[in-house]
C-alpha cells in the first residue's frame, strides 16, 4: 500500500489544458531568456558599431552575402516547414508531420553546411575570432547562434523519431509546438544577425 | 485566473495561412538584399532593422502563433525586448558619454 | 485528478521512502528542496570559513596569517561560493521549491522533472568550481577586466562554473512563474496568495530575465582569455568597463533576488507571532513586484567611479533613491503589523524582527552610497562591506535563519530546542554587529576593502571586527548544532504549532508525497489572525 502511494504521488496527472498551455508559456519564458543572452552580444555590437564604423564598413565585405542569403532562405523555409508541421499533428496527421519534420532538420542541417564553408573559407584567408572586433562579433554571434542551431537538431530529431513511433496524436502534440517554438527562436536570431553581419556596412 | 483555454487547442492555422506569411517573408528578405547593395547612407542601418522587425514579427505572431495566445505569453514575449533595449540603450549612453580626460 | 489509488487513511510521509538514489531521482518538490538546503547550507558553512580566515588575518595590519596573493583568493572564493551557491539559489530554491506548491494548494511544481534538472545543473556549476580550485582566482567575485582577462588563476573554470549555475537559477525561476500562474488551487485569486508567493514570483522574474545576461558576459570573458577577443581589452579597441555594465545588469538585480524571498519569509512570520493580519497586503505584494521592476534600472550605481558621465550617475543615483520607497513601505508595514499585536517571542520571530532592525540599517546605508558625492569617498571601502554584509547578512541570513526556525516542524516533523535556539540567535545578532558596524567606520576613515595589509591607525576597529566574527561564528555553530540534533532527537512535531492559517500548515508534519488528499478550495486569505472565526 505504502508503495502504491509512492508510485502515484508523481504520476499525478495534471489536466491536459493545464499542462498545455503550462508547457507553452514556460517555453516562451526560455525564449525570452535566449533573447537576453544574445542580446549581450547585440549590445556589444551597437556598441562597437558605433565606435567603429570604418571597421564595420571595411571588413563586413569579407562576408559572403549570397551564402548567408541563402543561409536566410533555409532557416525561413524551415520555420515554415516546421509551423505546417506543428499544424499537420494538430489535425492527427502523424505521417506528414514527420515528412515536415524531417524537411526542417533537412534545412537545419543544410545551414550547418553552408556555415562550415563560409567558416572554412575565414580560416583559408586567416580571418578568426580574434582578428579583429568586427570579427570578434562575427565568429561569436553567428557561432552562438549555430549552437542553437545544434541543439534545435537534436530537439527536432527527438521529435521526429516520437513522431514516427505514433506518440503524438490530435489530442496531445503538445512537445512538437513547444520544439517548434525553440526553432522559430532560431529564424527570428537569423533574421537579425544577417542584416546586421552581412548587409549592413 | 482561467488555467484552460479550450479556444487555444482549437485553432489550428492553416496551410494557406502559413505559405502566404512564408511569401511574405521571402519578398522582405530579397528587399534588405537589393537594398544593403544601394547606399542610402545611415537609412540603411533604419531600412534593415525595419524589415528584420516586421519579419521577426510575423514570424512570431504566425508561424509562433503569438497571435493566438493570452496576455501573459505576450507579456513574457514583450519585456524581455524592453530589457534589451534598456541594456543597448544604456550602454551605447554610457560609452558615448564619458568624460575622456585629455 | 481523483486520487483512486492512493488510500485516504494511510498517511505517508514524503521523508519515508530512504536511500540516497530515491533523493537524488526523486521529482518531488518538497525532496529537491531539501536536497539544496543542504546543499547550500554547506556552502554557507564552506564560505563562511574563509570569511573567519579573512578575518582572523586582518587582526594585525601586516599580512602574517596568509601571503596577499592568497587573501586574494580566499575573497574570491568567499563571494563566488557565498553569492552563488548559497545566496542567489538560497531562499528561492530551498524555501522556495519546499513551500510554493503548498502555499498555492498545488501536487508539485509545474515541471517536476526539470526541478530535479535545475538541482543537478546546480551540482555540476559547484563541481566545475571545485576543479577550478587547482589554481583558484584572485579577481574578486566581480571577475572585473582587464586584471581577469589577464590573471595566470583559472579564472575560466570558475566563471564557466558559475555560468552553469545561473542555468540552474533560471530554470527555477522559470518553473516558479509558471506553477504560480497556472497551478493555483481553485479560489485561490492573486489577491489571497501569501506574500512569500508574491516574493517568490517577483524573486522568479528576476532571475528568469537577469542571469542571461550575466551568462553572456561571462562567456565573453572566457572567449577573451581563450580566443583572443577583445571587447574589454583597450588594446584591441575594445573597453573594460562595458564589462562592468554588462556584469552589473545582472548583478544589481541578483542582489534583489537575494532580498526579496527574504522579505517574504518575514511577510509570513511576522503575523502569525503577532497574531495579527499583516498590514498593507497589497502594498507589501505590489512592492515586491516594484523592487524587482526597479532594480533593473539602477545597476551603474555600482559604477560611479568608474568613469561613466555626470548625466548618467545622476539619473542611476535617483533611480537608486527611488527603489528605497517600495522597500521603505515593507518596513513600515512590517512595523505596523507589530503594532498592538500579541507578540510572541519565538526564536523564528526574534530573527524576523532582527531582520527589520538590521536591514533597515543596510538599506539606510545603501543610500549614502547611492549619493553621488559621498560615494566618490566611500566606494570600495569597508563602508560598502559593511552596508552590503548588514543587508545580506541582517537581511538574507536573518530571513534564511528564520525561516529555518519557523518551517522546521513543517519540514521535518521535529522539534529543535527552543531555548538554545534563543541562545545561538543571541550570539548571532551580538557577533554579527560587532563584526559589521565598525567597518562603517572603518570605511568613513578610508580603509579600502580587499587589502589583507592596512594602516596601523585602523588595529583596534579591524581587531574588534575579527572578534565579532568570533562570536558569530560560534552562535552559527550552536545554531547549526541545535538544528540537527532536532531532526536526531526532537519531540515529533504537530500539524501546526504556530496557529498558522497558510495551507501548508494545513497537511500533516511533515507533509505526505502528494502534497493534498485533495486539493483545497480556498476561500479567503491567510491572514486572518486574531478574528472571530
Amino acid at each position: 500500500m505504502g508503495d502504491a502511494s509512492v508510485e502515484h504521488s508523481h504520476g499525478h496527472h495534471m489536466d491536459p489544458a493545464v499542462e498545455y498551455s503550462s508547457s507553452k508559456l514556460g517555453m516562451w519564458l526560455f525564449l525570452g531568456t535566449e533573447i537576453l543572452l544574445f542580446g549581450g552580444l547585440f549590445a556589444a555590437y551597437a556598441i562597437f558599431r558605433a565606435k567603429y564604423p570604418e571597421m564595420f564598413f571595411e571588413q563586413h565585405v569579407e562576408l559572403n552575402k549570397k551564402m548567408g542569403a541563402v543561409n536566410t532562405c533555409i532557416l525561413i523555409f524551415s520555420s515554415l516547414t516546421m509551423a505546417m508541421g506543428v499544424s499537420a499533428i494538430q489535425r492527427g496527421k502523424q505521417k506528414a508531420t514527420a515528412i515536415l519534420l524531417l524537411i526542417t532538420i533537412l534545412c537545419g542541417l543544410g545551414f550547418g553546411v553552408v556555415k562550415y564553408f563560409e567558416y572554412s573559407a575565414k580560416f583559408h584567408h586567416h580571418i578568426y575570432p580574434d582578428t579583429s572586433i568586427f570579427f570578434s562579433l562575427y565568429f561569436l554571434m553567428t557561432g552562438l547562434h549555430m549552437l542553437h542551431v545544434f541543439i534545435g537538431l537534436a530537439i527536432l530529431g527527438v521529435l521526429f523519431a516520437l513522431t514516427i513511433k505514433g506518440k503524438f496524436t490530435a489530442k496531445y502534440n503538445t512537445p512538437v509546438e513547444v520544439g517548434g517554438l525553440y526553432w522559430h527562436l532560431v529564424d527570428l536570431i537569423w533574421i537579425y544577425l544577417f542584416p546586421l553581419l552581412y548587409l549592413i556596412g | 485566473m482561467s488555467t484552460q483555454s479550450h479556444t487555444e487547442q482549437n485553432h489550428i492555422t492553416g496551410n494557406k495561412t502559413y505559405i502566404i506569411v512564408w511569401a511574405v517573408l521571402m519578398v522582405m528578405t530579397a528587399v534588405t538584399v537589393y537594398v544593403s547593395y544601394i547606399n542610402f547612407g545611415i537609412l540603411n542601418i533604419v531600412i534593415a532593422l525595419v524589415v528584420a522587425s516586421i519579419k521577426a514579427s510575423i514570424v512570431a505572431l504566425y508561424f509562433m502563433h503569438l497571435k493566438f495566445e493570452d496576455s501573459i505569453t505576450w507579456v513574457f514575449a514583450l519585456f524581455p525586448l524592453s530589457l534589451l533595449a534598456l541594456l543597448i540603450g544604456m550602454t551605447i549612453t554610457d560609452t558615448f558619454t564619458r568624460t575622456i580626460v585629455p | 485528478m481523483a486520487n483512486h489509488t492512493i488510500a485516504h487513511d494511510v498517511y505517508v510521509p514524503f521523508l519515508e521512502k530512504k536511500g540516497i538514489w530515491s533523493w537524488l531521482l526523486s521529482t518531488d518538490h518538497k525532496r529537491i528542496g531539501i536536497m539544496y538546503l543542504i546543499s547550500i547550507s554547506f556552502f554557507f558553512l564552506v564560505a563562511g570559513v574563509f570569511a573567519l580566515m579573512l578575518r582572523y588575518e586582518l587582526l594585525t595590519p601586516v599580512s602574517d596569517f596568509v601571503q596577499p596573493h592568497t587573501y586574494n583568493v580566499l575573497f574570491t572564493l568567499h563571494g563566488s561560493i557565498m553569492v552563488f551557491f548559497f545566496i542567489v539559489p538560497g531562499l528561492a530554491a530551498s524555501f522556495g521549491n519546499f513551500l510554493i506548491p503548498l502555499m498555492i494548494g498545488a501536487p508539485d511544481v509545474a515541471f517536476p522533472k526539470l526541478n530535479l534538472g535545475s538541482y543537478w545543473i546546480y551540482l555540476l556549476g559547484t563541481l566545475i568550481v571545485l576543479i577550478a580550485l587547482a589554481k583558484p582566482a584572485d579577481t574578486g567575485w566581480t571577475f572585473y577586466t582587464p586584471y581577469s582577462a589577464t590573471t595566470d588563476t583559472d579564472v575560466v573554470l570558475i566563471t564557466l562554473g558559475v555560468f552553469v549555475l545561473g542555468f540552474s537559477s533560471i530554470l527555477t525561476g522559470l518553473n516558479f512563474i509558471v506553477t504560480i500562474h497556472k497551478m493555483r488551487a481553485p479560489g485561490m485569486t492573486w489577491h489571497r496568495l501569501p506574500l512569500f508567493i508574491w516574493a517568490s514570483y517577483a524573486t522568479s522574474v528576476l532571475q528568469l530575465l537577469a542571469t542571461p545576461v550575466v551568462g553572456i558576459t561571462l562567456l565573453l570573458l572566457i572567449t577573451e582569455r581563450t580566443l583572443g577577443v577583445g571587447f574589454f581589452d583597450p588594446a584591441k579597441g575594445g573597453d573594460p568597463v562595458l564589462f562592468q555594465n554588462f556584469f552589473w545588469f545582472y548583478s544589481h538585480p541578483a542582489v534583489y533576488i537575494m532580498i526579496i524571498p527574504a522579505m517574504g519569509v518575514i511577510s509570513e512570520i511576522i503575523p502569525v507571532f503577532a497574531r495579527k493580519p499583516i498590514f498593507g497586503y497589497k502594498a507589501i505584494a505590489y512592492s515586491s513586484l516594484g523592487i524587482a521592476f526597479i532594480s533593473f534600472l539602477v545597476w551603474a550605481h555600482h559604477m560611479f567611479t568608474s568613469g561613466i558621465s555626470d548625466i548618467a550617475a545622476t539619473i542611476f543615483s535617483f533611480l537608486t533613491f527611488l527603489v528605497a520607497i517600495p522597500t521603505a513601505i515593507k518596513v513600515f508595514n512590517w512595523t505596523a503589523t507589530l503594532y498592538k499585536g500579541s507578540i510572541h517571542l519565538h526564536s523564528a520571530m526574534l530573527y524576523a524582527l532582527a531582520f527589520v532592525f538590521l536591514f533597515t540599517i543596510g538599506g539606510l546605508t545603501g543610500l549614502f552610497l547611492g549619493a553621488l558625492a559621498a560615494d566618490i569617498h566611500l566606494h570600495d571601502t569597508y563602508f560598502v562591506v559593511a552596508h552590503m554584509h548588514y543587508v545580506m547578512i541582517g537581511g538574507t541570513v536573518m530571513g534564511f535563519f528564520g525561516a529555518l526556525h519557523f518551517w522546521y516542524p513543517k519540514w521535518f516533523g521535529r522539534m529543535f530546542n527552543e531555548t538554545v535556539a534563543k541562545i545561538a540567535w543571541l550570539f548571532i545578532f551580538i557577533g554579527f554587529n560587532v563584526t559589521f558596524f565598525p567597518q562603517f567606520f572603518l570605511g568613513v576613515q578610508g580603509m579600502p576593502r580587499r587589502y589583507a595589509t592596512y594602516p596601523a591607525e585602523f588595529e583596534s576597529l579591524m581587531a574588534l571586527s575579527t572578534y565579532g566574527s568570533w562570536i558569530l561564528g560560534a552562535g552559527i555553530f550552536i545554531m547549526t548544532v541545535n538544528l540537527i540534533a532536532g531532526l536526531i532527537n526532537g519531540e515529533k512535531a504537530p500539524q501546526n504549532p504556530y496557529g498558522s492559517l497558510s495551507l501548508e500548515w494545513q497537511v500533516p508534519s511533515p507533509p505526505p508525497l502528494e502534497n493534498f488528499e485533495e486539493i483545497p478550495h480556498v476561500t479567503d486569505w491567510s491572514y486572518g489572525y486574531g478574528k472571530k472565526k
